[in-house]
């Protein structure tokens, strides 16, 4: 059972004090787990052990830089949709098939799917949404981001 | 419709928009990962970090760190609560949610009229679904008569969750 590996890593301390450390961020130096190793008193090839542990469970999703492609160029935007329940598996798959889109949710609402688009260029936004409204014959609804607060995301365990 | 907080755009170096494509799906699990970055890409260690460092000070990279599955870890309940906010009072809603400790992303995005009358957006995480209904309701404190209306919409799947994925050849 999954959970019973999730609930197993997270009663480890090291495991909970690394996810809420490395959820921060690491300094970019050519031995970033060095000082984390020195502060949690363990070793870089343990704390590279457990994320690779982390990452292979499914307990983490990714471990590297968060880009903000914005600041490259690019593009993110906030899609909704409201797909028929009796299609929603076969929506699922036309949208989750573009490269573009980064993450997929589905909500309770009636405009019960959310995806995030990441476009290398803003004017790729329109195009992909177009291509995804005749593929799926759903009204694809824009929400671009006009201005940003800022905060950090960072779930303690 | 920029914000003071956005800054102009950077213009990513050759090697920069490669090492983007290199690390889009993970840092190489390695005692040394700028060196092995280095190696795949024929340059210096050093050349690696300096490029990083000057991303991450221009904000191309936010920082360099874990993304952990919030389900699996026990943030089994998100919801997207979704405000409308008097336009006048907007900026300032927004950085009284984000400075409130209870949302991770807080965003300004279009409304769409009667169908959808919300402009100011902010993920709300918990461990319970109360959880998430308590922070609600302070946000809904905090925000007073520059709030009329709001909702929240829970997630029920995670449909695809992955990194960034630019195509092979950019630019």
């Amino acid at each position: 059972m999954v959970t019973e590996t999730y609930q197993t890593l997270l009663s480890d301390e090291l495991n909970r004090a690394l996810i809420n450390r490395l959820q921060q961020g690491l300094p970019v130096c050519s031995e970033p787990f060095q000082q984390l190793a020195e502060e949690l008193q363990t070793t870089p090839a343990v704390i590279l052990e457990r994320i690779t542990q982390f990452l292979d469970c499914g307990l983490a999703t990714r471990f590297g830089p968060m880009f903000q492609i914005e600041r490259a160029g690019g593009a993110f935007t906030l899609v909704a949709t409201h797909v028929d329940e009796h299609r929603f598996d076969e929506v699922a798959a036309i949208v989750n098939a573009r490269h573009e889109v980064a993450h997929n949710y589905r909500r309770e609402h009636w405009l019960n799917m959310w995806f995030v688009l990441a476009c290398e260029q803003p004017q790729q936004v329109a195009c992909v949404l177009d291509e995804l409204e005749k593929a799926s014959g759903c009204e694809m609804l824009n929400f671009p981001k006009e201005q940003e607060f800022y905060v950090q995301l960072y779930l303690p365990v | 419709m920029c914000s003071s907080i956005c800054r102009s755009e950077s213009v990513l170096s050759p090697l920069m928009q490669r090492l983007m494509q290199l690390t889009q799906q993970g840092l190489p699990l390695h005692e040394k990962p700028y060196l092995q970055l280095a190696r795949q890409l024929g340059v210096s260690e050093q050349e690696v970090l300096d490029s990083l460092q000057q991303m991450q000070d221009s904000g191309v990279i936010r920082r360099i760190a874990l993304v952990p599955n919030h389900y699996a870890i026990g943030y089994r309940f998100n919801g997207m609560s979704v405000w409308e906010i008097d336009p006048q009072q907007l900026s300032a809603a927004g950085a009284r949610l984000a400075a409130s400790g209870y949302v991770s992303h807080c965003y300004q995005r279009p409304a769409k009229g009667e169908q959808w009358p919300y402009n100011l957006f902010a993920m709300v995480h918990g461990t319970s679904r109360e959880q998430v209904e308590e922070l609600v309701s302070r946000i809904r404190t905090l925000l007073g008569d520059s709030c009329h209306r709001h909702d929240v919409l829970y997630s029920s799947q995670i449909l695809k969750k992955t990194g960034l994925r630019l195509a092979g050849t950019s630019q």
